[in-house]
């Protein structure tokens, strides 16, 4: 277990802090003033300003405006921080700050965003990429057309493809004029070699204008019908025609064939009034509809419940397993008629010590039924299905993560109970209370004071605990019959996963969706608790 | 005077910023103009770890060729195909991606992969695996090897091998060793390796079309899908197949003698032969009294929808990785059967030609996107009947039909 601090980073050098006498400086030149600190703080900001210059002229080249944007005021604001004499607390929260912006308010936002809408497989890009798709993955082969070795020419800028037809003639065209046969034209066997008011172009040209030859169609006659020549590698041309054709006025597509009509829906795809759709289709925003989906869409609503019940019951019970077993331990320990206090003291961090994701994988191997350390060996062969059984799954995570959980309770307690004063304990054993009355009326109220935000942050820590249910039991066993593949020990968070990776078609907004609500649960469960330590400090 | 050294110090400042920058930024644009005449283009390509190795000395020969430089960019082998489909809208993509015909579904459905015109080609090619990497009747990716599973025999321990399954698990048990049999399977299930067993009760995935491409009308519900739910609850029951027995331990079940028979493919086969192990390779015999026919799975090249530089990528994809010499060599340093079939005929090596053998029948995966689903719900499944949680074999395979037709439908 691992609480994630952020703590600004402190950059730049000490702030210099103003002369005793100020008021009376200003006789002497500002210039005696620079001190060795100043130009070490020079240096520094020129390179932070040299890293953000990069980083705008970056971000410029690839058209990233918002990027750029920010990347000015970040600057701006540095600058004006670092060298202004008024902004003594602003040079210490600024790094700290941007960082903020960046990792944490940024990515929120944008998960809310994306949560907006219906990211994911099927609409995954933009109108105009779908469009282009389209348009590609419905053009048609001619059928039974012959494969054509194309020469690629250039007509000032106009490009032309070339063909040599059976009887040895060159015909060449461009997209308005069809192939025509061309006087005055070399080939070489199915290679054109020279043609007047053309320019053969050679590989290190066609590599410059690679898109505008592939997307160059060359009709085959007057007739549209009959298709069009194109080249996708500049030596190779086939015949095609399209299935589909893109009205922009209108912005529909029609079947050629049948006469289909497919308008934009809202839900970013184009639709036929029958209801068929033709893919890809695109992002749109669908508004409230991934929020509502986990109440409304059946599939969905049954496993949400059971896992937001499970997620609360494991975030709980991990707090309350955790605090007690590492609470029993260091008051164990804390006394001193303990030997050897020491030694066992740090035993006991070691499983604090191990990576929790490695920790659940070795434990993983270990609760295996049929090779397992514990059933092979700790219970002499026996056949405990530790993890594919739904409650037993749920013991042993809750089981793993006390053992991987309560080494840190077990660290802030021991510092924690060492805070308080002996004496305050004492005159309570002078007024006649026993241990327990100690325990529970002095001991575990103080000890309450400092380790209650902690608490509240390992639940949270626990309500997203991915690592653990990910490595060791994947949320397996899966729920039986359920239409979507979650399983018993999944949580909110791997649920997430599982919605948004596993499930074989990805729905990125739906996640996100998931993801905000997880926000605003453990968002409002650590406020109401933190507003309740407030009273405990009163104490 | 006096506000004046904060304004020349954020003078001083951004000046050496810009004298810092002049040089590096400039960089950028004289790369692209001084170095043309020399270089045709770059290409790149997103390579896996598993492949990456093959296509370092094709990208070398590709580059003395035609001066076109290859770009090798590895990627993990989980991330590469989602990071494909969310990496091109952007334009951050890379031209070219290796990866497996099972992909193209997704790619097509997210409009990231361009189609490839293999022309007469085509006809040079094993036709399962032209057939994999074809969708909704247009190609989009050129296939340069084929693999599959099959049933792998250890010589040291049993020489004969019966036409059946139930008589193969008797055989087995009459071996000596702790397992008669052994098909991997883990916590989630493995509906790859158990598919040959599947299909032998004459129930596949999809239903086919004459020319071996798949309707998206699902085939393994009905009697001979539920026949099977209660041969792998029988099986379960009978500890031939184990949830606890995942890929590893199955490798190592057969290094160690303590099976006669394995189910696997050659990425496991060549470890085998490196542990001089003596090995023979047949196709599976039937449980179900059809043929069992396992999933061909072939690898090859997409092109990018949006890459800049189409005609080289077309160039590197059409016209030299389906070059005899180059499928030679992808098969000298990959070790799968080449796609290209002068190139499959050349090959001498027993084992592989064995797994060629027990592949010939099989069909491709399917590529449908929804695959990611249907995989997941069969192997939740299969695991549950196998671990005996599905305590009504034909009424947990009915439910799963149902799901994957619900998932499939969305």
């Amino acid at each position: 277990m691992s609480t994630q601090q952020t703590e600004p980073a402190k950059a730049g050098p000490e702030p210099r802090t103003p002369a005793p006498e100020p008021r009376r400086r200003s006789v002497t030149s500002h210039a005696r003033d620079v001190k060795p600190g100043f130009v070490v703080k020079l240096v520094l900001v020129a390179l932070v300003d040299a890293l953000g210059l990069y980083g705008i002229l970056a971000a410029a080249a690839v058209q990233s405006w918002g990027i750029v944007v920010f990347l000015v005021l970040a600057l701006v604001a540095v600058n004006w921080v670092y060298f202004s004499r008024r902004m003594l607390p602003g040079k210490y929260l600024v790094p700290g700050l941007l960082f903020l912006l960046v990792y944490q308010l940024f990515v929120m936002a944008y998960t809310g965003y994306v949560s907006f809408t219906n990211y994911g497989d099927g609409h995954n890009s933009t109108k105009a990429d779908a469009i282009q798709a389209i348009q590609v993955q419905t053009e048609r082969r001619v059928e039974g057309s012959p494969t054509y070795p194309v020469t690629v020419l250039a007509r000032g800028d106009e490009l032309a493809l070339g063909i040599v037809d059976e009887d040895g003639h060159v015909r060449v065209g461009t997209s308005a004029e069809p192939l025509e046969t061309l006087d005055g034209a070399q080939a070489d066997g199915d290679r054109i070699t020279g043609a007047d008011g053309f320019e053969v172009l050679g590989l290190a040209q066609i590599a410059q204008r690679q898109g505008e030859i592939t997307e160059l169609r060359v009709p085959v006659s007057d007739d549209a019908s009959e298709g069009s020549l194109r080249t996708q590698d500049g030596s190779t041309g086939y015949v095609y025609t399209p299935s589909v054709a893109y009205d922009e006025a209108a912005d529909t597509f029609t079947d050629l064939e049948s006469g289909t009509v497919y308008t934009p829906s809202r839900y970013g795809t184009f639709t036929a009034e029958d209801g068929s759709r033709l893919t890809p289709g695109w992002r749109v925003g669908v508004g409230l509809e991934n929020y509502t989906a986990m109440f409304s869409d059946s599939r969905l609503s049954g496993p949400f419940f059971t896992i937001l019940a499970w997620t609360f019951a494991f975030a709980i019970l991990s707090v309350v397993t955790t605090f007690g077993l590492g609470l029993f331990l260091a008051i164990v320990f804390n006394d001193p008629r303990v030997r050897g206090r020491r030694f066992y003291r740090s035993l006991l961090i070691l499983p604090y010590a191990f990576p929790g994701f490695l920790a659940a994988l070795v434990w993983r191997g270990m609760l295996n039924p049929r090779f397992g350390f514990v059933n092979e060996v700790l219970l002499g062969g026996a056949d405990v299905p530790w993890l594919t059984d739904p409650w037993l799954a749920k013991l042993s995570i809750l089981l793993v993560n006390l053992w991987l959980g309560f080494p840190y309770m077990f660290l802030v307690c021991t510092g924690a109970l060492q805070a308080i004063p002996s004496d305050v304990i004492e005159s309570a054993r002078m007024d006649g209370a026993g241990a327990f009355r100690v325990f529970r009326s002095m001991t575990l109220p103080l000890l309450m004071i400092s380790v209650a935000p902690l608490l509240i942050s390992s639940f949270a820590f626990n309500f997203n605990n991915f690592t653990l249910i990910y490595m060791l039991t994947g949320g397996g066993p899966n729920f039986e019959s359920s239409p979507v593949l979650v399983g018993h020990t999944d949580i909110l968070i791997s649920m997430v996963y599982a919605v948004a990776f596993e499930s074989g078609v990805k729905q990125y907004g739906l996640a996100s969706a998931v993801s905000i609500l997880i926000f605003v649960i453990v968002g409002a469960i650590s406020y109401a608790a933190f507003r309740r330590t407030k009273t405990l400090e009163e104490l | 005077m006096r506000r004046s050294i904060p304004l020349v110090a954020a003078a001083l400042g951004v000046t050496l910023t810009l004298a810092a920058c002049s040089g590096s930024s400039d960089e950028p644009t004289g790369d692209a103009s001084s170095a043309a005449p020399e270089l045709t283009g770059t290409l790149t390509v997103w390579v896996d770890e598993t492949r990456i190795d093959s296509f370092k000395p094709v990208a070398e020969s590709y580059q003395e060729e035609t001066g076109v430089q290859l770009d090798l960019v590895q990627k993990a082998s989980g991330d590469i195909r989602t990071d494909f489909v969310t990496q091109v809208p952007t334009g951050e993509g890379p031209d070219v991606v290796i990866g497996a015909h099972d992909w193209t579904g997704e790619f097509v459905n997210n409009g990231v992969v361009a189609p490839v015109e293999l022309g007469d080609k085509a006809g040079d090619f094993a036709e399962s695996a032209i057939t994999a990497f074809a969708y909704d009747g247009k190609q989009y990716g050129v296939p340069y090897a084929i693999e599959n599973i099959a049933l792998v025999r250890n010589d040291a321990l049993l020489t004969e091998t019966p036409a059946t399954f139930d008589e193969l698990v008797a055989q087995g048990k009459t071996a000596g060793t702790p397992f008669p049999v052994v098909i991997q399977q883990g916590d989630q299930g493995d509906a790859y390796h158990l598919y040959p067993l599947q299909t032998s009760f004459g129930a596949p995935v999809f239903a086919q079309a004459a020319d071996g491409s798949y309707t998206p009308e699902l085939a393994l519900g009905g009697e001979a899908g539920t026949a099977f739910a209660a041969y792998l609850a029988k099986l379960g029951a009978e500890k031939v197949l184990d949830p606890a027995i995942d890929g590893d331990k199955a490798k190592q079940a057969f290094l160690d003698g303590q099976t006669p028979y394995i189910v696997t493919g050659p990425w496991y086969a060549e470890a085998f032969v490196e542990a001089g192990m003596d090995i023979t390779v047949l196709p599976v015999p039937s449980a179900g009294g059809e043929e069992a026919q396992p999933f061909v799975g072939v690898q090859g090249a997409f092109i990018s929808a949006k890459t800049e530089n189409s005609v080289l990528a077309n160039d590197f994809v059409t016209n030299y990785l389906t070059t005899e010499e180059i499928q030679d060599e992808l098969y000298a340093t990959g070790g799968r059967v080449p796609a290209l079939t002068a190139s499959a005929d050349k090959i001498d090596d027993e084992v592989l030609a064995g797994f060629n053998e027990a592949g010939a029948t099989g069909a491709p995966m399917p590529s449908l996107p929804e695959m990611g689903s249907v995989w997941s719900f069969w192997g939740t499944t299969e695991v549950q009947l196998i671990g005996g949680q599905a305590t009504d074999p034909a009424g947990a395979w009915t439910a799963m039909v149902t799901n994957i037709q619900g998932a499939i439908d969305g």
